[in-house]
């Protein structure tokens, strides 16, 4: 019977950090591998289309760099999944120049592979006509001018080209848009562990610590793949991993638990075991992976709307409390009056933190009843940002000095804690593409740059 | 007797599953709550349209998940995350409707 395979994730997501004692102690483990997921679209659509990480550089910056350095010392190949937070071009560009600078600092030479995952719209459009692009339900169907007004467009890839790129015994992997498991199960399945079980691992793998009690994003997280098992171990003495405390994290971001799709296929949990191994090891077994025929990977896109500028306000006013509902349309009426036919379309939105504020139309108390101040956020989206500037400037002062009915402040309605008092919040981008795409060969898309620093 | 359901879970949650949906995870404390609700049933589409304010159609699944002594609801996003009108990028603060439940079991 061969050795379990080890693998290291340092933590949820590449810059989130982790204790060095906790990294240690993995490395004392001998892993086979160490990797960690670098992205999500739970930061929203802007990080996509503006190519922008949400992750911060220096810290990216300082987590890459000692898992680098301990996995050259060791001969153990370092993965990251989803590069740049979102895994497009910009995204791949900008961590390779974080490794670069690693490099260079700390005089180390290593093969870094590039896995590049941004699409070329050509080849969309083409797949487009030919019926090759299915929205991933509830998305609306792709049509040509959506995906002409698509900034970027990424393919989550499977396990195949990080394979493909093992196969050039790189030192450092940065993959663009990935399954978040592919990243920890590529080199397990490549050296034939089980794939349902490899991925499966690396599904909670992602995530590092959140699968433990009491759970982090900032803290590593070990994995065990055996024959017809795999185990779960933390690294923290504060953290246990629990059969529930696992078991839940399978519900984390799912829609259902028992069926994971991925690409070429998903992962069913019917049948699932999980175990209490140890007082802090959980071992899981009976996972099943049912391959789909076609294949397909998931695409994501975002697309650019406009710009958005934004003035943050309150009010401590009961009159003005009680009338705001009133108060907000006289002062849309007012802007869409003073500007009528010199703006192009604009967007003005008041949203109204203690009444709705965080849950919009689904508020079950959408009131200002017991209210004794209210939070003011005036948004004004526009195609450009000086005319973002201009409605949200004079929707603020409009607003400011609106005359409502039984009003005794008379100098002033609303309570500014900045000045300025508007801020730039800059491009607006929207998801435009979030569809499966067939593929012949699961590896074609996703080529392979190979590069000795 | 009424049962709270903040007296019998230990988790009640709401996130993203992708920018078009919308999850909320409820964890029981223990096997006997956790069956308890399962088997009388009251955490149904109904429930899910009254409280969320949504359609029948806007509910993508209603599932028990054992081995976690879990139930999950999934619908669909209001919006798209992130489009215009958006007040909750992650999902993250959806639950509250649920913490205040109450039910006959």
């Amino acid at each position: 019977m061969r050795e379990e395979f080890r693998i290291l994730s340092t933590t949820a997501i590449l810059g989130y950090g982790f204790p060095m004692a906790a990294f240690e102690e993995g490395m004392k483990r001998n892993p086979h591998l160490i990797a960690v997921d670098g992205g999500s679209t739970d930061p929203g659509p802007y990080y996509l289309g503006a190519g922008v990480s949400f992750t911060d550089r220096g810290a990216v910056k300082r987590d890459l760099e000692i898992m680098i350095k301990a996995g050259l010392e060791r001969r153990t190949p370092v993965i990251v999944g989803t590069a740049g937070g979102s895994g497009g071009r910009p995204h791949l560009e900008w961590c390779r120049e974080i490794v670069q600078e690693i490099s260079r600092e700390n005089s180390l030479s290593l093969r870094l592979a590039l896995i590049h995952s941004e699409l070329d719209k050509d080849m969309l459009r083409q797949e487009l006509a030919a019926g090759n692009i299915t929205p991933l339900s509830p998305a609306p169907e792709l049509t040509a001018k959506e995906l002409d007004a698509t900034s970027r467009v990424v393919a989550q890839m499977g396990v195949e080209p990080f394979i493909a790129a093992l196969d050039h015994a790189p030192d450092v992997i940065l993959a663009g848009r990935a399954y978040d498991p592919t990243c920890f199960a590529a080199l397990a399945i490549k050296q034939g562990y089980d794939p349902a079980l490899s991925l499966h691992l690396g599904k909670i793998l992602e995530c590092a610590a959140i699968c433990a009690t009491p759970g982090s994003g900032s803290d590593c997280i070990f994995g065990y793949i055996g024959e017809d098992y795999f185990r779960l171990e933390p690294l923290s003495p504060v953290r246990k991993c629990t059969t529930l405390s696992v078991a839940a994290h399978t519900l984390y971001e799912k829609t259902n638990p028992y069926i994971l799709p991925g690409p070429g296929g998903h992962l069913d949990l019917h049948g699932c075991k999980f175990e209490q191994e140890t007082e802090n090891t959980v071992r899981v077994s009976g996972t099943k992976f049912v391959p789909a025929n076609p294949y397909t990977v998931k695409l994501e896109g975002a697309k650019r709307i406009g710009y958005r500028t934004v003035s943050i306000a309150g009010t401590r006013d009961p009159v003005m409390i009680g009338g705001i509902d009133e108060i907000i349309e006289g002062v849309k009426a007012r802007v869409a009056d003073n500007f009528a036919g010199k703006l192009g379309s604009y967007h003005l939105r008041f949203n109204i933190y203690g009444r709705d504020g965080v849950m919009a139309g689904m508020e079950p108390t959408p009131t200002t009843q017991d209210c004794h101040e209210l939070g003011i956020i005036i948004e004004a989206t526009g195609d450009t940002q000086k005319e973002a500037d201009t409605v949200c400037a004079f929707a603020r002062s409009t607003m400011l000095h609106y005359g409502y009915e039984g009003r005794r402040s008379t100098a002033g309605n609303l309570a500014f804690p900045y000045s300025p008092s508007d801020f730039h919040a800059g491009e607006v981008y929207e998801f435009s593409v979030y569809h499966l795409l067939k593929v012949e060969d699961p590896a074609a898309l996703f080529p392979i740059d190979i590069i000795e620093l | 007797m009424k049962t709270k359901l903040n007296d019998i879970t230990e988790v009640i949650r709401s996130k993203n599953a992708g920018p078009y949906e919308l999850t909320f995870d409820i964890m029981f404390r223990d096997y006997d709550g956790f069956e308890r609700v399962c088997k009388a049933g009251v955490i149904n589409e109904q429930l899910v349209c009254d409280i969320f304010k949504v359609q029948r159609e806007d509910i993508i699944g209603i599932v028990e998940f054992h081995p976690a002594k879990a139930m999950k609801i999934t619908i669909k996003r209001p919006i798209p995350s992130g489009n215009l009108g958006e007040t909750d990028v992650y999902g993250a603060q959806q639950h509250a409707p649920l913490l205040g439940l109450e039910f006959d079991l």
